[in-house]
Order: structure tokens, then C-alpha cells, then sequence
């Protein structure tokens, strides 16, 4: 009976909906001590000096530390795998605390007290001095000669620079007859917002450190923590209990080096680190704001004869994720329009703003606001039907990735438009909104996205399991691609199931919390790559154990192995059908037996070097009301195929998820900055404007499940691939509706209001440009 | 700075209960600390996104802006009172199983909560209205989506309704 393909109830759900979840708070023992980080109130500069000695003095003030006192050790965040070349290391730019400050949220100091309001007092009662520089925020400002240097490494601010070069450009747009449309567009600084905060606590045991924290890659934090203490990484142990939430800020090391440190200082004793929401918004990682330059030559005929491409990313204050975001946004350009001729380039920027790192959609939101946006201002210029220019220009089927070597096997770009037409009667009421007048207008819009399941082969792809048959049949499972909120640990459960020939996926235990001592070794969550990657090693190592199992029932039932099938928990005869024994029983057997006593296990590596292309679309359909300048989301489909299902009801709920943060990424988000300061200005829940129930459309979400060819189980890409085409469906919606190309987000009402005065929609009385 | 004590009797999910707590505690805090409840989450800690959600005399609010010592004579229901003498979820508990409506569950507790509020007024509200309700507690993983379809299916259960005939 297969499990895999049906919608069954997450394996953590009772624990979460009876509270009993154990998330890295739950866990800490209410007397541990508390730290607190002193942050930077200047945006660029230098620490002077520290004066701690008002802040000594309060009670219950355990151990103050500066940015004086620190080794010198420089090291990496960034959630990716270690690369034993060092021309493709991580930058490792940052201190556990920095005394050259470079932004305002930097770490200046920590205390350690025995509650929170003394570590609280004390950290407002430490006076530091600075030295301030000049500052920049912008990134094409940042390259600018004489601006000012956040990294003497770097003197030009820029932290990489890449290109794509494909034929010849500059020959290609002598072409007589070509239009050119040449446009910018810019996406703003959005923060991840899970909704329980970055914790971790830190402890001594024997000559280690043991870190429990809310982190999606417990692996890595491993190897960061070992580097930036200096440590041998073994001496390092990471725990990871359920987590509310990451979505990419938690695939970065945050403040577990600080916090194994702060506790190293104080003899070993549990030490909490416990990010307030608002340090959560500046302190941890952001979304790369990113201004995107487009130049599309093309021929009246609606095809491409050359392009151009520059992305400027807004790295904020340290590398992080660095390049790899813009640069993979900058990937998706020539392969979803192929195009002969093309020119690209992308740069990352240090600025003295918050720093950004990896956050669901990996770059391609970005990209997919400015490359769709541009698709629809293209034919809006030649006045070219967008639906039908999408179907003729859009990677074709059979189309091959010369780097990734990714295939689009089965035409899904358009199989996905194709169904979202349908659903939406996208084309008769595209049409019907064209030319409206009056007040509130209705549009409908469109976007199909590019989605990279996983990185192979820009670095390494392996997942390990471990299967473990217990007394009664049932097996415990690890894996080291976390559980994150997405549904993973269910989704193994399935597979594993499956491979093994167990009746239920609730007869295998996935070891949720995971532990770098006991959990294989892994990358954790990122990309979209848990159930693609995951899934060889459950198969291979599935497979494993169930050849073992075969072994001891072909010995139990002295009938050879090729005789024998295990299916559904019983060990049964092929050639004629007869159950001869229960997988409980023969694992008793096993554990007990005076003859033969085994304990059945599998263990193994899988190193993929393959990646898988998803594919999907979104339509928005809006009403804008003008004079308010406000936009309402009345419908939003998604289709995706991303691959074969797993879990659909899983699935469709992970879609929703995905929509929603792209609902608030194309109308309300923004962290913004002062321009005076570069203090951000809404870091809190409040004023920075997530969706809440009240701005969401009923979320359709609809699969074609094209069955991914180099898969273990048939799937890909889900978990980041729905956040990817909102924003630029919403977009080209309010376009439909009004006529009018707004090209920045968040589409808010000030932002509206602006481009409506611009175009003439309504009349602003304060400005003469109108 | 001189701490001060004082000690707060109150119904903590159906037993009279009673701790000495800092006055300056937050309810969250007491709960979470003293009392185990593990359901009660924070995710900021200034009212803005309801994962501390209890409900005081049969009303839902944000835990952590309320002062453990005003509990003092209250009847105090976080999630872990829902269950049944046996351990038993309750309708909606086990609604937001079966409607796929948990992801990372850390908003959970809270919207469970505020749920089981709406739906003990007994009253059939319109999806709006249920949009409203529900507007104070913030979920990252959700869309929101299946949590509406959860707490509306057991409006209807409750109700011996179904959709069609409302
Ligand atoms: S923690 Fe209480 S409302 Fe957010
Ligand atoms: S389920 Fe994660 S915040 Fe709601």
C-alpha cells in the first residue's frame, strides 16, 4: 500500500497542536543566564572605547565582554557546505564582536547576567565611544570612487562581481528594425519574520561545547562555530529542537558563536541568547534589495534579438550568502527567455545597512519582479499579446542547461500557464479589463517563474540516512535535512516507508531533533532540495535494509532471498503470495534470537550530482481602487509542477505559505532606513506591514505532476518556488487594471500614489510634475 | 534595585492554583516558567503577534502585555487545558490536524486558542467575519489558508450546519 502520493497528517502535528512541542526555549532551563548584546548606534565607524563600569556594578551582572576583549579571528556565516578549495570559501569578514562597526545594529559588547532585566539594564548602562566614518546605503553609490570602505579588502565596496556573456551583443543590436525597450527596476530590503525569534543557548559538557539552537543547518553551524572560536570542530556539538519557522535566516549562523563564547567565559554555565524581535529585523539577515537594469532589443515579430542584464545587490554590512543570491538570479535570465545574444552582469555591494543572506526564493524573487514585470512592458511597447509572447519566447521543451545540465522534459513552462489560463478565464478577462475607467478598476495578471531544486554543481549535494529496525518492526529514521516547519520529517516518513515495504509511514520514527553527535552527517534545510536530496539517501539506504531484512527471513524461513518480498510489513512468498512471517516478528527474532542475533540497521551517503528545473506560474487578479491608491488581491492561483507529490495536502498548504509571503512582498513589506542615520526605521511587527488574514484572497494552489525524471521518488523543488511569481503577477495586474508600469515594490499606497500622479491618473495639488 | 514579590492565586486550566511571582513578571513568563506551559510562545513580546495568546476568563488575549499578577482571581486557559480528561484533543485541535493547518506550529497554540474563543460564542460568523477574528495573531507558514478552513469547519460541526445550507 503505498504511502508516498497521499495526504496524510504531518507526523509532528499532535505535538504541535497540544503545545507539547519542544522548541530551543522550552528546552533552556529558566535559571540559565541571560546575555545581551550591546549594537552599534552609528551606521559606519569606529569603537573608541568601552566603558562597562556603571554596567558592572548592577546586581546580577555575571561577566561584561567588548569587542576589545575577542580573539581575532575572522569567520563565516554563510549556510552553505564547506569547500575544501579555498578559492571557494565562504568570506570570512566578521568578529564575535566588531570593533570596526558597520552598521547600526553591528555587535559592540555582550553581558551575561542571571536574569533579564539586569542584562538588560546593564547593556544600556555600557557607554561606548565612537570614532564615526562617512556612510553609504545604496549600492551603486558604494561603487562610486571615494565612497566610503566598509572592508579595506574590497576597496571598491564591491564584494563579486560575475558576467554572462552569450554571443555577441554589442553586433546584435546593429540589426536594422529593432525596438529597444531599456528599463530599471527595484526591490526593497524585506525580512524573513518567522515567527519565533533566533535562540540558542550554549553550555559546557566535558572539554566541549554543546550549542542548542533554532537553526535549519546544524552541520554547519558546527564547523562556523569551531571556526570562530577557534575550536577543533568535534569539540563542538549542535542541537536542534523544533523550530517556529526560518525560511532562510536561520541557514545562516547567527549568534551561536557569541553565545558557546559568552558561555566559555563563564566557566561553561548555560548562557541564553534570545533575539528580541527587533534586533530580529536588523541584527539577524534580510532579503538582498536589489536595483535590476533591463535592455531588451527585440524584433517586431516579438522575438529577442539581444539583451542586457545588471543586477546590484545590496549586500548590507558582511558577505553572508554574498554573491551567490544576485548571482543566481542573474542565472535564470538567459535560460527562461533563451536568447542568442546576451550580456549580463551582476554585482554584490557592501553598504552600511542590515545584512542580507538567504531568505525563501534564494534570489529569484528579485529577479522574477524585474524579468516579468519586463516581459509585460515589452509587448505593452509593441503591443504584442504577453500571454502569447510568453508561449513562443519561454524555455522550450527539451531545452538542456549546458552548467547545471537540468532538462525541461515535458514543456511544463507552458503546461502551467496553460492550466492557469483555464482556471482564470485569464485570457476573456485580460481582455475585458484593458480599458477601464472610473474609480476602482479590476485587472488580472500574470508570471511564470524559475526555480533551481538544488546547488549541484556549484557546490556540494549529499544527503546521509541512518534506518534503525526496532523490536517491533517499526524503524527509526535520520536524516540531516531538518525539519523547519515545511513537513519534511513527514514526507520521509512516506518514502520510507515506501522503500522499505512498511505498512504505515507512522511505523517509521523520524528523529526530529537533531543532534550533531547522533544525527548522520548533513547539510540541513536549504534551497528546495529536503525531499529531492533526502530522498536518494532514504532510497538507497531504504534499500539497504530491506535486503538485510530479506537476508535474516530468507534464513528464518529457509526459502531464498529472490523467493522473498517484504510489502507492507510481512515478509511474502513471490510465487505464490503467501505471507510467511510479520516483520514484528522477525525483528524479535532478530533482536532475541540464541542462534543468530543481529540488529538490523542501514546507514549510507548519497552524493547527488544532479539538480531538477521547477517550474510554475501565478495569476493575481486585483482590484485597485485610484483615488485611495490601494490594491486588493481578489483571486491568486498558483500552479506548480514540482515534480511528483509526496504530501498534497502538504504541498498545497506549503503553497499557501509561499503566496502569502509573496502577497506581502509585492504590497507591503519593507524594512526601511533613515537616510540621515542608517537606523531602520519599522523593525518591529507593527509598523513593518506583514499580510495578516484580512489581505489574503481565498489561496488556490494546483499541481501538474510531471514525474522528475532523475529523482529518487519523482519529486523537486516546493519549498521556496511558491514565494517566486506573486509579486510580479500582482504587478502586471495593477497594470492591466490602470495602465500604469509601477516598477519598485513594496506597491503601496505611497508608491501608487506617485506613479498615478506621474501618469496622470490623479491630480496631486502639492506637486507641479503632477 | 529592590525586587518585589507578591503571591497570585488563580484557576490555571480548571485547578486553583498560586506562585510568588516578581511584579514585574509578564503572564507569559509565569506560565511558561512556574506552570510549564510550554504552549505559551513568544515571537515578540509586545502584543503584536499573538503567539502568547491565552484566554483570561474565557477571553483571548496577549499574554505577554498582561501582568502575572493580574491574574490574580482569573481562570487562566492555555492549550494544555483544552484536552480531554484522557488526553483527548478537542474539535479543534484535532481540526487543524486534519486540515493540514500546522507547519513549524509556533502560531499555533495561539490560533487554537483564539478559535476555540470564536467558536464557543456559538455564533455562525461569515468568512469575513472570521477573517477579522482572526486578524490579531500572525503565521509565517501558513497563508493563513487552512487555518480559516479549520476553525469554519468546526463552526459548521458545532452548529450541525454545513456550508450550503448557512
Ligand atoms: S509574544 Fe505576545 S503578542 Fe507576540
Ligand atoms: S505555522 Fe509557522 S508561524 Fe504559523
Amino acid at each position: 500500500m503505498p504511502n508516498v502520493g497521499k495526504s496524510v497528517p504531518r507526523v509532528d502535528a499532535m505535538d504541535k497542536v497540544t503545545g507539547r512541542a519542544k522548541y530551543t526555549d522550552d528546552r533552556c532551563d529558566p535559571h540559565a543566564l541571560v546575555a545581551r548584546v550591546v549594537r552599534s548606534t552609528i551606521a559606519h565607524g569606529y569603537v573608541k572605547s568601552v566603558d562597562i563600569s556603571q554596567a558592572e556594578k548592577i546586581p546580577g551582572v555575571v561577566r561584561i565582554v567588548t569587542c576589545f576583549d575577542v580573539p581575532d579571528i575572522k569567520f563565516p556565516t554563510a549556510g552553505h557546505p564547506w569547500s575544501v578549495e579555498e578559492a571557494h570559501q565562504d568570506v570570512a569578514d566578521r568578529r564575535l564582536l566588531n570593533r570596526h562597526v558597520r552598521y547600526v545594529g553591528d555587535d559592540v559588547a555582550a553581558v551575561v547576567a542571571e536574569n533579564e532585566v539586569a542584562a538588560a539594564q546593564a547593556a544600556r548602562a555600557i557607554r561606548v565611544e565612537y570614532e564615526p566614518l562617512p556612510f553609504v546605503l545604496d549600492p551603486i553609490e558604494a561603487m562610486q570612487p571615494g565612497a566610503p570602505v566598509l572592508h579595506k579588502e574590497y576597496p571598491d565596496n564591491v564584494l563579486k562581481h560575475t558576467s554572462i556573456r552569450q554571443g555577441d551583443y554589442q553586433t546584435a543590436i546593429q540589426e536594422p528594425g529593432l525596438i529597444c525597450v531599456d528599463k530599471w527596476y527595484e526591490v526593497p530590503t524585506v525580512q524573513h519574520c518567522h515567527i519565533e525569534n533566533f535562540i540558542c543557548y550554549a553550555y559546557g559538557e566535558g572539554d566541549r561545547i554543546v550549542i542548542v539552537s533554532s537553526t535549519q543547518i546544524p552541520h554547519i553551524v558546527r564547523r562556523t562555530v569551531g571556526q570562530a572560536l577557534g575550536l577543533p570542530w568535534g569539540k563542538v556539538r549542535i542541537i536542534k529542537p523544533y523550530i517556529g519557522g526560518g525560511f532562510g535566516n536561520k541557514q545562516d549562523t547567527l549568534y551561536e558563536p557569541l553565545c558557546a563564547y559568552l558561555s566559555l567565559q563563564v566557566g561553561g554555565r548555560q548562557v541564553k541568547l534570545d533575539v528580541p524581535r527587533e534586533d530580529t529585523f536588523v541584527s539577524n539577515r534580510v532579503r538582498h534589495a536589489e536595483k535590476i537594469h533591463i535592455i531588451s532589443w527585440v524584433r517586431p515579430d516579438g522575438t529577442y534579438a539581444a539583451r542586457k542584464l545588471e543586477m546590484y545587490s545590496n549586500q548590507g554590512a558582511y558577505a553572508s550568502h554574498g554573491h551567490s543570491i544576485v548571482a543566481k538570479g542573474m542565472g535564470a535570465f538567459p535560460q527562461m527567455y533563451p536568447c542568442p545574444n546576451i550580456e549580463a552582469d551582476s554585482y554584490t555591494v557592501y553598504t552600511n545597512r542590515s545584512v542580507a543572506g538567504a531568505m525563501r526564493g534564494y534570489g529569484i524573487p528579485q529577479a522574477m519582479f524585474a524579468f516579468e514585470s519586463h516581459t509585460e512592458d515589452v509587448c505593452r511597447r509593441l503591443g504584442l499579446d504577453s500571454l502569447a509572447f510568453r508561449h513562443k519566447n519561454i524555455m522550450p521543451k527539451g531545452y538542456v542547461d549546458g552548467f547545471s545540465k537540468n532538462e525541461n522534459y515535458f514543456d511544463s513552462f507552458n503546461q502551467c500557464m496553460d492550466k492557469a489560463v483555464a482556471e482564470t478565464d485569464y485570457v476573456r478577462k485580460h481582455a475585458a479589463y484593458a480599458h477601464q475607467t472610473g474609480e476602482v478598476r479590476r485587472g488580472i495578471g500574470i508570471a511564470p517563474f524559475w526555480y533551481n531544486t538544488a546547488v549541484w554543481p556549484i557546490s556540494l549535494e549529499h544527503s546521509s540516512c541512518r534506518m534503525v529496525l526496532n523490536q517491533d518492526g517499526s524503524i527509526q529514521l535520520q536524516v540531516a535535512e531538518t525539519e523547519i516547519g515545511q513537513g519534511a520529517d513527514t514526507a520521509y516518513a512516506q518514502m520510507a516507508a515506501d522503500v522499505v515495504g512498511l505498512a504505515y509511514y507512522t511505523d517509521v520514527h523520524v528523529q526530529s531533533c537533531q543532534d550533531t553527535d547522533v544525527t548522520p552527517f548533513g547539510l540541513g534545510a536549504y534551497a528546495s532540495r529536503q525531499t529531492y536530496t533526502a530522498g536518494f539517501a532514504i532510497r538507497q539506504t531504504g534499500l539497504i535494509l530491506r535486503d538485510k531484512i530479506l537476508d535474516y527471513a530468507s534464513e528464518m524461513t529457509r526459502m531464498p532471498k529472490y523467493n522473498l518480498d517484504l510489502m507492507d510489513g510481512e515478509i511474502v512468498r513471490t510465487t505464490d503470495g503467501r505471507v510467511l512471517l510479520k516483520l514484528a516478528d522477525l525483528a524479535t527474532e532478530a533482536f532475541y534470537s540464541l542462534t543468530h542475533s543481529v540488529h538490523i540497521t542501514a546507514e549510507s551517503t548519497y552524493q547527488t550530482k544532479s539538480n531538477a528545473y521547477s517550474f510554475g506560474c501565478c495569476v493575481a487578479e486585483v482590484e485597485v481602487d485610484i483615488p485611495l491608491c490601494k490594491v486588493k488581491v481578489t483571486d491568486l492561483l498558483n500552479i506548480h509542477d514540482c515534480g511528483k507529490l509526496i504530501n498534497p495536502a502538504l504541498a498545497e498548504a506549503q503553497v499557501h505559505g509561499g503566496m502569502s509571503m509573496g502577497i506581502g512582498y509585492a504590497l507591503s513589506e519593507q524594512l526601511l532606513f533613515d537616510p540621515k542615520t542608517g537606523r531602520a526605521l519599522n523593525n518591529n511587527l507593527l509598523d513593518y506591514k506583514l499580510s495578516t488574514t484580512m489581505d489574503h484572497p481565498h489561496l488556490r494552489a494546483m499541481f501538474i505532476e510531471n514525474y522528475e525524471p532523475t529523482s529518487a521518488f519523482g519529486t523537486k523543488a516546493l519549498g521556496e518556488p511558491p514565494t517566486c511569481p506573486v509579486a510580479p503577477a500582482i504587478r502586471n495586474a495593477i497594470l492591466n487594471a490602470t495602465g500604469v508600469e509601477v516598477d519598485s515594490l513594496p506597491m503601496n499606497p505611497h508608491v501608487l500614489y506617485r506613479r498615478f500622479c506621474q501618469e496622470g491618473l490623479i491630480a496631486d495639488p502639492w506637486t507641479k510634475e503632477g | 534595585m529592590e525586587q518585589q514579590y507578591k503571591q497570585v492565586n488563580f484557576n490555571l486550566n480548571g485547578k486553583d492554583v498560586s506562585c510568588v511571582v516578581d511584579i514585574r513578571c509578564s503572564l507569559t513568563d509565569m506560565l511558561r516558567n512556574q506552570f510549564g506551559c510550554t504552549s505559551v510562545k513568544k515571537g515578540c513580546e509586545v502584543g503584536e503577534c499573538g503567539a502568547c495568546t491565552v484566554l483570561i476568563d474565557k477571553e483571548a488575549f496577549n499574554s505577554c502585555i498582561y501582568l502575572a499578577v493580574w491574574a490574580e482571581g482569573k481562570h487562566i486557559l492555555t492549550l494544555e487545558g483544552l484536552l480531554g480528561p484522557n488526553g483527548e484533543l478537542s474539535d479543534i485541535q484535532q481540526a487543524f490536524i486534519d486540515e493540514a493547518a500546522v507547519q513549524c506550529g509556533f502560531c499555533t497554540p495561539g490560533f487554537i486558542l483564539t478559535g476555540y474563543e470564536i467558536l464557543e460564542t456559538g455564533k455562525l460568523y461569515t468568512d469575513d467575519e472570521l477573517r477579522k477574528l482572526l486578524s490579531g495573531h500572525l503565521c509565517r507558514c501558513t497563508g493563513y489558508e487552512n487555518i480559516l478552513k479549520a476553525v469554519k469547519k468546526v463552526m459548521y460541526q458545532r452548529l450541525g450546519k454545513t456550508p450550503e445550507e448557512a
